[in-house]
């Protein structure tokens, strides 16, 4: 139809219609979160606080946060399950270095500054890992990850001898407390979400990646460096993973190697999916990525509030998200 | 068992009749086949030969027409039925397992038993004598992957004699063979031969077709356009009955001799590169359009990629604007201003799902971006310029790219080249599935910018028609060799054909130069 149609013409619906909506990509899944609102602030006990927009949003800023990696690495076409043994590695490093009581990090400044950097540049070299084995390599992503993940939470363990590593709760006390009313996880959350929009709007390397993970046969002839590209994602994938770790360990002001970003691939992935982003690759929508992760943040948080027993609860999530996805595909 | 006198032909395919969606594929078409007989089956893409051999053996369903094989009216409904009746079929990309070794993929699926249990050492016993048959000593037990591609076909082929085929169809064997790997194969073809078994060989190497085959079978446009024995058969014939194309037409183009003041943008010398090309060499010069004519499987599309930096250079020299390069990736090449458009635009030119924007400006984004930040207002300026220029038919930039027909997303991809601003494209059937009034678009486009911007275009059509139309000289491949240089007025179909089919045209000189 749209090959002999003069310039001026208006083609197929889809052609205009992606325009018009070209921000709002994610609208179904907007529906759902707003039904999911509506339905909670009229049967929902005290929805409508502060506090309990504060309880949601310091939930969900993890898994946001590690959402946005994931959805640059599935934008390749690949994927990333070792972002939850990342974290609780960034994390334990991080308590570890925040428990030191001799030497230079007695010092709060530089204890502090080495806790932030030295855990987020080690999770960067683990993704950098990851993305050798895929590019090198020639490691299916799925199977690349997955030994990060099975060893990433063995390494944490290692830093703590299995053990919780308390540290003193005023060295990142900032990292839980509020700013204006809102939590400043929630703010580095935007913030995140921020750059990553902008990353994905201006730069280079945001079309080298979708071109890669739309075709990269074809990257290749036009002289796409596509390993170089695809080595990146893992790297910024595995870098926020690790950022998810340091908000996890600050706000207990301590580390739980077991524990920390446990299953958050999953919601990560979860999210991007129910966003509206294809796991084939050569697309990433991040607006739905974020939407994705509060309407499944909110729905528990709604089970829950409710009094849905555990069980079910697990058994009406899972169903949600399936009619979420089924939704998006026949949207598309 | 058979009662039918040895003179009748052992298949017989007659008045086939085939369409895809209202699209005739086999108008009327027929393939006889004698006893221990090798047959060839010759023509261009899409002329029906896959179509024709995939209705034998039963993998499509005929409209019309009428099959005998062997004595009986037959009309296979599944692949595993013309198995049985003793027709294999010998594909290019092999159907075995190769993670199963090679006794156990001859005897895939009709394994011998004893008592229940695979009888192992009959199978691995039976293998390996139906290999040294062919002249082959060879581990049965070992995985068919630890074995190279010759081998492999070899156990396809000894997987068909075991199971008494009487007809083996053989598609393309020689592809990806070498040398040796294809006498061998020509052994195995002449033994089987002996043993009164038929076969049918689909190459498009006519050498390969004269040393091994007794009669030929030429297919055109999904008819059967010639039948006849191989001896005798001249090569410009066959390539003419092929082309269709008669001898005759042989009016070119006046063009001036090529002008030696103007630079060499390209030389290659000796070039070889994997097992199509083995000793190509071609130059131009700046503002010129060269052509490379050859046959499917001649080593164009090979060379191409060698000069792009996509595939590795064995031997030989590449020099871009006088320079000596080692190209390791297709980067290397563009950073020189060199550019290819593949024949094959879906998988590795469009990128379906982005824009025409981000199509057009992906060689071109790396330069209009600065701390890694893309010039956006740039991008969507010359996006609008070349959509202009090239008279691009689309909604605007931001339409994705897959919504455009075939010939205006051969245009985006031109102009992704064009605005990166570079001096030599490389073109790889470039009017392949884009209709006729688009086609001249195209071939006009690249002339014009030839002339007046100086772009140098080595430009692969198997439509002789436009090579020959398009280009100001042709170089010929054949098996991977140049054979042949035309320029001036012997820039013709009919002196192309006669260097594709090594034999000199009757009305016009072919210089015959670098002949391996």
């Amino acid at each position: 139809m749209a090959e002999s149609a003069p310039a001026s013409t208006p083609l197929t619906t889809s052609g205009t219609e992606r325009r018009g909506w070209a921000c709002l990509k994610g609208g179904r899944t907007l529906i759902a979160l707003v039904a999911l609102l509506a339905f909670n602030a009229l049967f929902t006990r005290d929805f409508l606080t502060l506090q309990t927009l504060n309880i949601n949003l310091s939930q969900v800023a993890q898994v946001v946060v590690v959402a946005m990696g994931m959805a640059l690495v599935i934008a390749t076409g690949g994927i990333d399950l070792s972002v939850g043994a990342v974290a609780a590695f960034a994390g334990t490093l991080a308590a570890v270095l925040l428990a030191q009581d001799s030497g230079a990090l007695v010092q709060p400044g530089v204890a502090v500054l080495a806790a932030l950097a030295l855990p987020l540049l080690a999770a960067a070299l683990l993704g950098g890992m990851n993305g050798l084995l895929i590019t090198r390599c020639g490691v299916q992503p799925i199977v690349a990850t997955l030994v990060l993940f099975i060893a990433g939470r063995g390494l944490a363990e290692m830093l703590t001898n299995g053990n919780l590593r308390a540290f003193a709760p005023e060295r990142l006390e900032w990292l839980r407390s509020n700013l204006l009313g809102l939590p400043v996880q929630a703010w580095l959350m935007a913030a995140v979400v921020a750059v990553t929009v902008w990353v994905v709007r201006r730069t280079l390397f945001a079309r080298r990646l979708l071109a890669v993970g739309g075709n990269a046969r074809a990257a290749h002839l036009a002289g796409v460096p596509v390993a170089r590209v695809k080595l990146i994602a893992y790297c910024a994938c595995a870098a926020l993973a690790g950022l998810a770790g340091l908000m996890n360990v600050a706000m207990i002001s301590a580390a739980d190697p077991a524990k920390i970003g446990l299953n958050i691939e999953l919601d990560a992935i979860a999210a991007v999916a129910v966003g509206g982003t294809l796991l084939s690759g050569g697309r990433v929508d991040i607006f739905g990525t974020l939407l994705g992760a509060l309407a499944i943040q909110l729905l528990d948080y709604t089970l829950l509030a409710h009094g849905v027993a555990d069980e079910y609860a697990l058994i009406a999530k899972a169903t949600i998200i399936l009619l979420a996805v089924f939704l998006q595909r026949r949207g598309k | 068992m058979s009662m039918n006198a040895p003179g009748t032909p052992l298949l017989e395919m007659r008045g086939i009749d085939k369409a895809f969606g209202g699209v005739p594929a086999l108008r009327q078409s027929r393939l006889c086949v004698g006893r221990g007989e090798v047959h060839a089956l010759i023509g261009q893409n899409g002329a029906g030969k896959s179509t024709l051999i995939k209705i034998l053996t039963g993998a499509y369903a005929r409209d019309a027409g009428t099959i005998v094989f062997d004595g009986k009216e037959v009309d296979f409904k599944v692949p595993i039925a013309a198995q049985r009746a003793g027709l294999s079929t010998i594909y290019q990309e092999l159907n075995l397992v190769p993670q199963r070794s090679v006794a156990e993929n001859i005897f895939l699926g009709r394994e011998p038993t004893r008592f229940g249990l695979i009888d192992w050492r009959h199978m691995e016993a039976e293998s390996a004598r139906i290999l040294a048959g062919f002249g082959m000593s060879v581990d049965v037990g070992r995985p068919l992957l630890s074995y190279n591609t010759a081998t492999q076909q070899m156990t396809a082929i000894a997987r068909a004699v075991s199971m008494r085929a009487k007809l083996v169809i053989m598609d393309e064997p020689t592809s990806s063979l070498d040398e040796t790997e294809v006498s061998t194969l020509f052994g195995v073809i002449r033994k089987l031969k002996a043993d009164g078994t038929s076969v049918v060989f689909v190459s498009h190497r006519l050498d390969e077709l004269y040393a091994v085959c007794d009669r030929i079978t030429v297919m055109r446009d999904g008819q059967t356009v010639a039948e006849r024995e191989m001896e005798g058969f001249p090569k410009l014939d066959l390539v003419a009955a092929m082309l269709g194309k008669e001898l005759s037409v042989l009016q070119g183009a006046r063009r001036a001799a090529p002008d030696p003041s103007m630079s060499e943008v390209l030389s290659v010398q000796h070039l070889r590169s994997g097992t199509r090309v083995k000793d190509a060499s071609v130059a131009v010069r700046r503002g010129e359009i060269v052509g490379l004519g050859g046959l499917l499987g001649s080593g164009r599309t090979e060379l191409a990629r060698a000069v792009f930096g996509a595939d590795a250079v064995d031997a030989g020299q590449i020099r871009i604007k006088g320079e000596l390069v080692k190209l390791d990736q297709p980067a290397d090449a563009i950073a020189r201003g060199v550019a290819f458009l593949s024949e094959d635009r879906k998988t590795e030119g469009i990128i379906a799902d982005l824009s025409i924007r981000e199509n057009l400006c992906l060689v071109l984004s790396p330069r209009l971006a600065r701390l890694g930040i893309v010039d956006t207002r740039r991008q969507q300026e010359i996006t609008e310029e070349f959509i202009r220029k090239l008279d691009i038919r689309c909604a605007g930039p931001d339409q994705p790219i897959r919504e455009l027909s075939g010939g205006n997303q051969q245009k985006v991809l031109l102009a992704r080249w064009l605005a990166a601003g570079i001096d030599l494209l490389l073109l790889d059937e470039p009017t392949r599935g884009i209709d006729v009034g688009a086609k001249a678009e195209i071939l006009e486009l690249i002339r014009g910018l030839a002339d007046s911007q100086g772009l140098s275009v080595l430009i692969i059509a198997s439509e002789l028609e436009e090579l020959v139309a398009a280009s100001d000289r042709v170089a010929v491949l054949r098996d991977g060799r140049t054979v042949a240089e035309l320029t001036g007025s012997n820039v013709n179909e009919g002196a192309v054909m006669a260097a594709m089919a090594n034999e000199p045209a009757k009305q016009t000189e072919v210089p015959e130069v670098a002949h391996g």
